[in-house]
């Protein structure tokens, strides 16, 4: 098994394994990572660091690219408005 | 063919806007653009529209135009972004804010309303400034349009009034003829030059191209609530020879942020250079230290189209050539989005002679008759 910690997803705290990236921990969330300008949720896309969609407030950091991050212990993860 | 009462060469915004108030008092009009419409300094520039105080002439013109802009607001689509942030003319120091209250003296007489702020009211209004200070001038009724969608509205207002569009490029003007590049010969009783920086048509329009850098970051919604100006602005924006950078801060509606700006003369290529760019970004970090934790999405340049004396050409060409078939709405600077709609009224009561609200004299072409008095010539 391995190594879980804690990780705050859009105020909801779970367990997340060592050496997940953040974008797949919004996934297992069912949490959108960002608002489109217009308001359409929108998650990773192309997961290696070109397109922009998987941005989100990573401890209190907006636009951060979650694909390209992995989590860590106690962090907070919010989805980007 | 039909002569049309006016063809309009350039649907930029002053184009645009001259087509719609054409349209409005029922003439046949044609617009004849060569590239993209709005796809010119429109595209480029940042869309404040501000009353300025550098002449009095331009103090009327800008303070008119936005009064027809807050006129207009009702009907504008939603795709214009326009909204009535205000502008805050920063102060840094006491100096500055002697220079406050002179300013709120000249706009208080030309009855534009305005708010002196302390050093704690501007720190309450935008907490993004680094402490430290002087105060600002608050002019409440400024605003902010996204400059393509309003152009595209004129236009389609013009169209929707019968105004014919010919996607083409003017080849020559002249004698109420105007010859498009697809072959097409196009007659009116009166040509209208809105070219903004293009001046095949007339070569002998005074205008220079006067570059300008712009960045805007990523979306950060109450990060910044009004235009923000460094008083020292004027200064610079004034300062005809030297590359200026000055501290200029727009909000946009989508929570993005858009940095200006910088003015060059001499460099007419299209690039952008970072170190212009990094002159902007260090004098806007010296008044809003948090932008260094922002991202960038883009940079662009453009052209202002700049007369020595920093009026616009609003009028009949006369003085700058014979052809009495030749208008000109040119030479707008950093300021043709604001003063779009007003220079559209001022050209169309001179064709008609008709009384306008402002003395239209100090826009006259005729007053840069001598190429000569050019500072760059
Ligand atoms: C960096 C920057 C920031 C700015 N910020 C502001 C601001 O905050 N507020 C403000 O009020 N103003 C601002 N401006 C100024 C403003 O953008 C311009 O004054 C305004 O867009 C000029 O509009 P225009 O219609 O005259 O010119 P343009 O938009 O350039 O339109 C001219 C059009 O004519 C067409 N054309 C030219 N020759 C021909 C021909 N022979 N045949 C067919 N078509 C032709 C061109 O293709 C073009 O589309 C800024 C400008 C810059 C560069
Ligand atoms: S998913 Fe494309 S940049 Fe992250």
């Amino acid at each position: 098994m391995r190594e879980t910690f804690p990780v705050t997803i859009n105020g909801a705290t779970r367990q997340i394994a060592r050496g997940t990236t953040v974008a797949v921990a919004m996934l297992l969330a069912e949490q959108p990572c960002r608002l489109s300008v217009s308001g359409e949720p929108r998650g990773a896309l192309c997961g290696m660091g070109i397109c922009f969609e998987c941005r989100a407030v990573v401890n209190g950091i907006p636009h951060r690219r979650t694909c390209q991050i992995l989590c860590e212990q106690d962090m907070t993860v919010e989805t980007n408005r | 063919m039909k002569p049309f009462d006016i063809l309009i060469v350039g649907a930029g915004i002053v184009g645009s806007a001259v087509a719609r108030e054409c349209a409005l008092i029922g003439w046949r009009v044609g617009v004849i653009e060569g590239g993209t419409p709005a796809g010119g300094a429109t595209a480029a520039g940042m869309g404040h529209v501000v009353v300025m105080d550098d002449s009095p002439a331009q103090l009327a013109l800008t303070a008119f135009s936005r009064s027809l802009w807050q006129r207009d607001s009702g009907k504008l689509p939603k795709s214009v972004e326009y909204e009535t942030c205000g502008t805050i003319w920063v102060a840094a120091d006491d100096e500055e804010m002697v220079e406050v209250h002179a300013r709120r003296e000249v706009y208080e007489e030309a009855g534009v309303e305005t708010r002196v702020l302390t050093a704690a009211a501007l720190a309450n209004k935008e907490p993004n400034l680094r402490r430290g200070l002087a105060g600002g001038l608050l002019v409440p009724g400024d605003g902010v349009v996204y400059p393509p969608a309003a152009a595209a509205f004129y236009l389609a207002e013009a169209r929707r009034l019968g105004a014919e569009f010919f996607q083409a490029r003017a080849m020559s003007a002249s004698q109420g003829q105007v010859l498009l590049s697809d072959g097409v010969s196009l007659v009116a009783d009166r040509i209208v030059l809105a070219v903004g920086t293009e001046c095949d048509l007339l070569p002998s329009l005074p205008i220079q191209k006067r570059k300008g850098h712009l960045v805007i970051t990523d979306r950060y919604p109450g990060f910044l609530h009004h235009q923000l100006v460094e008083l020292g602005y004027l200064k610079s924006a004034h300062k005809i020879a030297d590359d200026s950078v000055a501290f200029n801060i727009q909000p946009r509606q989508t929570g993005q942020l858009l940095l200006g700006s910088s003015r060059q003369y001499g460099n007419e290529g299209p690039e952008a250079e970072p170190e212009m760019l990094r002159r902007m970004i260090d004098r806007a970090k010296q008044y809003m230290p948090g932008l260094e934790n922002l991202s960038v999405l883009r940079v662009w340049t453009g052209f202002r189209a700049a007369t020595f004396d920093k009026l616009p050409l609003i009028g009949p060409a006369a003085g700058l050539s014979e052809d009495r078939s030749l208008w000109l709405a040119a030479g707008f600077e950093g300021l043709g989005i604001t003063n779009a709609p007003g220079a559209a009224r001022l050209l169309v009561d001179a064709m008609l002679g008709r009384k306008s609200a402002i003395d239209a004299e100090p826009y006259l072409p005729a007053r840069l008759m001598e190429p000569a008095r050019l500072a760059h010539a």
